[in-house]
């Protein structure tokens, strides 16, 4: 993976700093520290339970935190503001393990819904971008199919251009292989490369340790709601520091 | 005693069903609109309204259709408004559907699953836009094949109408059988009248149900 | 227009009241246990499946057409009949009889579609695991299969029989002294009928709310609970 550049000239599209978020008396993250530069790929690893989702799903504020502070973008993340987090989610995409498609509109429309409602992009210009969109996940064909003609990987793979037809800044990634068939993983990784190898902001929950290993600049290892290891993939596949890093890297090979 | 014969029965049953099925349909369209204006209120958030709603949810399914009715005929009176039958069995009627309505529609938002509030959420969709345009599509959807099974249970409900002297089809046929000392007979055509409004509404139901979960 | 309630009135005749409870309560009970029993028998007859193939194919035509036929006339139709209209074909009935009868029927055609629901539900090995293991088939359909299928369908069944009581309030209509029949006779003598109904208003809401608490209970504790 190309180097990107993490010097401290270029202001962080996501900063996180001592963030913490418990659900009533369980804290599942327990002060997060982190930056993220643009362009950067960033994989996060960990056992379940060990809150990457949570710390996922509060950079696009689908869950509040107690302390701590999230910008992204420069701009401070503000649950109660409805018109900062409307803001926020245009710059941050989301795609879900369960695609989330919208069951009663077509491909074509589940792409184009968003930006005629948010950004008031007209139905012509929409279609356009739409399809501009479909060709770029290899889909071009699936235009007026509805989502349960396709398989979960053509389902993800929409999921993908929806939230890309909002032109976000930064792409979550949660889990987003967990839920398909082995021989479907491949063609949705293939458009996640694409992405990266694009330029774009990626933040991946995932399982798929040799294709985090190819494609980020960074390996987060997350423990019981702390950031564990980081580093580079070659420092964290290749030389795990600690005993819980080393523990888990192993379970994966049995 | 006056000499009925069958078709004088049936006849008199048959204009009766006029007045039965006027009620229903008033009663169903009237407690739609309640109950949508509730489902409504439910879904806005305001503070207390999801309590006032699930309160008002469990009082009409918690008291009789005949004590609500008693209570609409004798209320009206109390405030000096006219009350007429028509009147006291129109508004008893809507507003005993409209709880029963508000609560299944309730359910269809209910089961929407997250994933579709929190896909729609992450497209940067305002609450107005993800319920107009993803979530009561669906819900919609869902919503048809028990909302037209209740319309069987607002058309039985017409005929507790007959207590506070609506003349529907219940009441005629009390009045006949009196007059004709043949219940036995009247009664059975008082009953085959209800079924045969009631049953094909009961079927299409069903096969909406049906429709809804097979396979595409 | 000054509107003066009078609560007092209604409350003083408490017994009447109580008496009017304790027929809506008794009737209640009664037709919950012949109707579901008679409802757990039309369900076994009318689920597909298993067993249904035991059931003579008009026996299914008989009770289908009895279930469709309760489920689409209103009760007070079917009370009336059965009070007015069998006594004409020579069976006379006492209110309270007909009462009964007609609550017993009402339940067992809703329980019947309760209850064939839960029974369909029924995942087919655990059918196959019984067979394996030598059970008869009543031995089958009362250990293996209805305990589970009245555990899921529990709240659905405790519902309907909350409808049925308070359906029973239409049982007044011929003079059962049940508890709408008490606040007509209350209203009858002092006139104050906005405030008899809401006095029985309230007392039904409280009964519906124990009623379906209790059974709620019972279920957990008697039919369904871990020992």
């Amino acid at each position: 993976m190309p180097p990107v550049d993490t010097s401290a000239t270029v202001a962080p599209i996501v900063d996180i700093r001592a963030l913490r978020k418990s659900y009533g008396s369980n804290e599942v993250l327990k002060g997060i520290d982190l930056q993220i530069a643009p362009g950067e790929v960033i994989a996060i690893i960990g056992k379940s339970g060990s809150g990457k989702s949570t710390l996922l799903r509060c950079i696009n504020g689908l869950e509040e935190f107690q302390s701590g502070a999230l910008t992204v973008d420069s701009k401070p993340l503000l649950h109660r503001d409805a018109a900062a987090m409307r803001a926020l989610r245009q710059r941050v995409g989301m795609i879900f393990q369960g695609f989330n498609l919208f069951p009663h509109l077509t491909v074509g429309k589940n792409i184009m819904l968003a930006p005629s409602l948010v950004k008031a992009k007209d139905a012509q210009a929409g279609e356009a971008h739409a399809r501009a969109l479909l060709a770029r996940v290899g889909l071009t064909e699936k235009f007026d199919a509805y989502a349960d003609q396709l398989s979960g990987g053509q389902q993800q793979r929409v999921a993908i251009a929806r939230a890309l037809a909002m032109e976000p800044a930064v792409l979550l990634c949660d889990e987003i292989t967990s839920a398909l068939d082995p021989e479907l993983v491949g063609e949705v990784l293939r458009v996640v490369e694409g992405l990266a190898q694009d330029g774009m902001t990626l933040l991946m929950v995932t399982h798929e340790m040799s294709f985090a290993r190819r494609v980020s600049n960074r390996v987060i290892f997350m423990h019981q709601g702390r950031v564990h290891e980081m580093g580079t993939p070659a420092e964290i596949f290749g030389t795990p520091q600690t005993p819980e890093l080393q523990q888990f890297l192993s379970s994966l090979h049995d | 005693m006056v000499d009925f014969s069958l078709w004088d029965i049936v006849r008199n049953l048959l204009l009766a069903l006029r007045w039965t099925v006027g009620l229903s349909l008033i009663a169903f369209i009237g407690g739609g609109l309640v109950g949508l204006l509730l489902l409504m209120l439910r879904l806005s958030k305001l503070p207390g309204a999801g309590v006032f709603v699930s309160a008002y949810v469990q009082l009409f399914q918690g008291v009789p259709l005949l004590v609500q009715l008693f209570l609409a005929y004798y209320g009206l009176g109390l405030f000096g408004i006219n009350t007429s039958p028509w009147v006291a069995a129109g508004m008893g009627l809507t507003f005993y559907a409209s709880a029963f309505l508000t609560e299944i529609w309730r359910g269809c938002v209910a089961s929407i699953p997250r994933g579709q509030w929190e896909a729609s959420q992450s497209l940067a969709l305002n609450f107005a836009e993800q319920l107009r345009y993803v979530i009561l599509p669906q819900a919609f959807k869902i919503a048809v094949a028990p909302t037209v099974g209740f319309l069987v249970q607002v058309i039985k409900g017409t005929a507790l109408a007959s207590v506070i002297g609506f003349m529907e089809l219940t009441k005629v046929g009390k009045t006949i059988a009196n007059a004709t000392y043949s219940p036995f007979l009247v009664f059975s055509c008082v009953a085959v009248l209800y079924f045969v409004l009631c049953y094909p509404v009961s079927l299409y139901a069903k096969s909406l149900e049906r429709k809804l979960h097979a396979p595409r | 227009m000054r509107i003066q309630l009078d609560f007092g009135a209604v409350l003083a005749e408490w017994p009447l009241l109580l008496t009017g409870i304790g027929w809506t309560l008794a009737l209640t009970a009664a037709a919950v246990l012949v109707g579901t029993a008679l409802g757990i028998a039309c369900a076994w007859v009318r689920a597909r499946g298993f067993g249904a193939e035991l059931a003579p194919r008009w026996l299914q035509v008989v009770v289908g057409g009895y279930v469709e036929l309760i489920r689409n006339t209103p009760f007070i139709v079917q009370l009336f009949f059965i009070f007015f209209g069998l006594p004409a074909a020579g069976f006379k009935l006492s209110a309270e009889t007909a009462s009964f009868i007609a609550m017993v029927i009402n339940l067992g055609a809703y329980a019947t579609e309760i209850i064939r629901a839960g029974l369909e539900a029924t995942p087919k090995g655990q059918i196959e695991a019984a067979v394996s293991l030598a059970l008869t088939r009543l031995q089958t359909f009362t250990r293996v299969v209805l305990p589970p299928a009245l555990q899921k369908i529990w709240p659905s069944l405790v519902s309907q029989i909350v409808i049925v009581m308070l359906g029973s309030s239409v049982c007044g209509q011929i003079s059962t002294q049940e508890l709408s029949y008490a606040a007509d006779l209350i209203q009858s003598n002092n006139f104050r009928s906005f405030e008899a109904f809401i006095v029985v208003g309230v007392l039904y809401l409280l009964l519906s709310f124990a009623v379906r608490h209790l059974l709620n209970w019972a279920g957990a504790t008697f039919l369904f609970g871990r020992r």
